[in-house]
């Protein structure tokens, strides 16, 4: 890995110490936890994205890929669980095409914890990874200073106590699959109605020896309510003071240009 | 997430997003603190009417990223002969600390009720306004950590909304949103009550065009936009929530009417 770009330090520092504030970061607010049952692996996370009491995306994805058998849930702040599973990832990869072996769960939690704790805590990721591999399932915690814990049930995120007295009450040592899913599915439920930081939707990932499936917006409790009033507004209300045409092939030489269609599901939801 | 990270304090400048500034305090100074307020989120909402006046609130009461109660009233009805208020003809709102915003309303709420016996008629809606801003200045240096909002009818039967910051600057307005999303919501009721960035189409060119004339808002209009603003607020604020507390203020008294709200 390059390395972080510090250009900025001493201007920062400078600004820093006379009480400039720093940018607002994405945090993902968050609930998130996993739960191993017979046969297989299940993680769990709401889909709210909060700038300090703001919603800022009502539908993020925090179940992140790391490998075909390896997932992970990212709590923390939005670009740094974004990176690191993106990175950890792509190096996972190229050790398994090198060894010519399935990615371990342990091996991608070593590397992750490695690369967090020589950050000292400064890339905020709190992480629940889970997976299957040749050794077995495993469920891992791993904090942004670089700590770890391995149980059969855990929770993370600022939801994380409404989530575990859900597991707390209602977990047992032998779980099915449609059990070990409902149970990671209440528990995000309580994040998302007691926690302010977490909310919306949830999702699911379930790993198993011979697949993963993810199911997106496994459950949609908070649908959006419907408006009394039409604001839709009459053509021409809006004052023009100044009109410049830009074509889209014209931007297209400039940035790259996505039509989001309906089955996306990218697309956001407004009141027609 | 912040609040989730274990860091330990550092000294001297460093950058992660969960530092705050660095303190100027002398080395090795202690200071000591004392922190009487909290914020409980929340908003309100008033709209004056022709011969109305609609007072909202929502009803989640938070510290933090705690719901503390799913159902805490912040609006109250103030100047009724009894403490079941039902001749009263005032109602008023607050958010902020809500510990203040319930001391506030039982000062108000007794001063009226003391001039009622006093004078034998209840106070005008003025004079309560007027009153209130004198409450709130006399703590001006340990003040009520309230945003409080003043709802009736004025002398000719008009709708009246007066709004105060915590110290008791006040002014009589046609509409004003007050707390957490207050943000989010006056910059819609702009819009939508007094037709702000709203131009007849076809009306002239450039800086020429013709403003859309304002007109009175209908009862049923106004009690759309009202929830329609919280609808939206809940959307988009964590602190706003659960339960939506609405009164009409009309000449024949107040009519009350609970809603619910989205609770995520």
């Amino acid at each position: 890995m390059p390395g972080f770009d510090f250009s900025n330090y001493n201007r920062n520092a400078a600004l820093h110490a006379r009480g400039v504030p720093l940018p607002k970061a994405t945090s993902t607010g968050t609930t998130i936890v996993g739960c191993i049952y017979d046969g297989g692996v299940v993680i769990a996370a709401d889909t709210r994205a909060t700038s300090g009491p703001i919603v800022a995306d009502k539908n993020c994805e925090k179940l992140h890929y790391i490998a075909p058998n390896i997932w992970c849930a990212g709590a923390g702040t939005a670009a740094d669980t974004e990176f690191t599973t993106a990175l950890i990832s792509s190096q996972l990869e190229l050790h398994a095409l090198s060894t010519g072996r399935k990615p371990r769960v342990v091996t991608c939690m070593t590397m992750l914890k490695q690369h967090l704790f020589r950050y000292q805590g400064y890339i905020g990721a709190y992480l629940v990874v889970a997976g299957v591999d040749p050794t077995g399932t495993h469920l891992f915690t791993v904090h942004a200073h670089g700590s770890t814990d391995k149980l059969p049930y855990v929770t993370m995120g600022s939801g994380s106590l409404a989530a575990m007295s859900v597991f707390e009450t209602q977990w047992k040592p032998s779980l099915t699959q449609e059990e070990a899913v409902k149970l990671c599915a209440d528990a995000i439920e309580a994040g998302i109605w007691n926690d302010l930081g977490s909310g919306s939707n949830v999702d699911v990932a379930i790993i198993t020896a011979d697949k993963t499936t993810l199911k997106r917006n496994y459950i949609r409790p908070n649908e959006r309510t419907q408006k009394l009033k039409s604001y839709a507004f009459e053509k021409g209300t809006t004052a023009v003071l100044n009109e410049k045409i830009i074509r889209k092939e014209d931007i297209s030489k400039l940035v790259s240009v996505h039509e989001l269609t309906d089955e996306s599901g990218d697309k956001m939801e407004v009141d027609v | 997430m912040a609040m989730f990270s274990q860091n330990p304090l550092l000294n001297g400048p460093n950058y992660s997003f969960n530092d705050g500034p660095i303190s100027n305090a002398p080395e090795g100074a202690r200071q000591h603190r004392f922190d009487p307020y909290t914020d409980n989120g929340g908003s309100t909402l008033a709209i004056a009417g022709a011969d109305f006046t609609v007072m909202a609130g929502d009803t989640r009461l938070t510290s933090g990223y705690s719901i503390n109660s799913r159902h805490h009233p912040k609006l109250f009805k103030i100047g009724g002969t009894t403490s079941d208020q039902k001749d009263a003809n005032i109602v008023l709102s607050v958010v902020g600390f809500a510990a203040d915003g319930e001391a506030l309303k039982e000062r108000l709420d007794a001063i009226c009720k003391m001039y009622r016996y006093r004078h034998g008629k209840p106070m005008s809606v003025k004079a309560c306004a007027q009153r209130l801003s004198t409450i709130l200045y006399q703590k001006r240096f340990f003040p009520y950590y309230a945003y409080a909002i003043l709802g009736g009818l004025d002398e000719e039967g008009k709708g009246a909304v007066y709004s105060y910051d915590p110290v008791g600057s006040y002014e009589r307005e046609q509409c004003r949103a007050g707390g957490a999303a207050a943000s989010l919501i006056m910059p819609f009721l702009d819009n939508q009550v007094n037709f702000k960035n709203q131009y007849i189409p076809n009306s002239g060119e450039g800086h020429a065009l013709q403003e859309r004339e304002r007109r009175p808002l209908t009862r049923d209009e106004v009690e759309m936009l009202v929830k329609d603003a919280f609808d939206g607020a809940v959307e988009r604020h964590i602190e706003v929530g659960d339960g939506l507390q609405m009164m009409v203020i009309t000449k024949d008294g107040i009519e009350e009417v609970l809603l619910p709200l989205k609770k995520d």
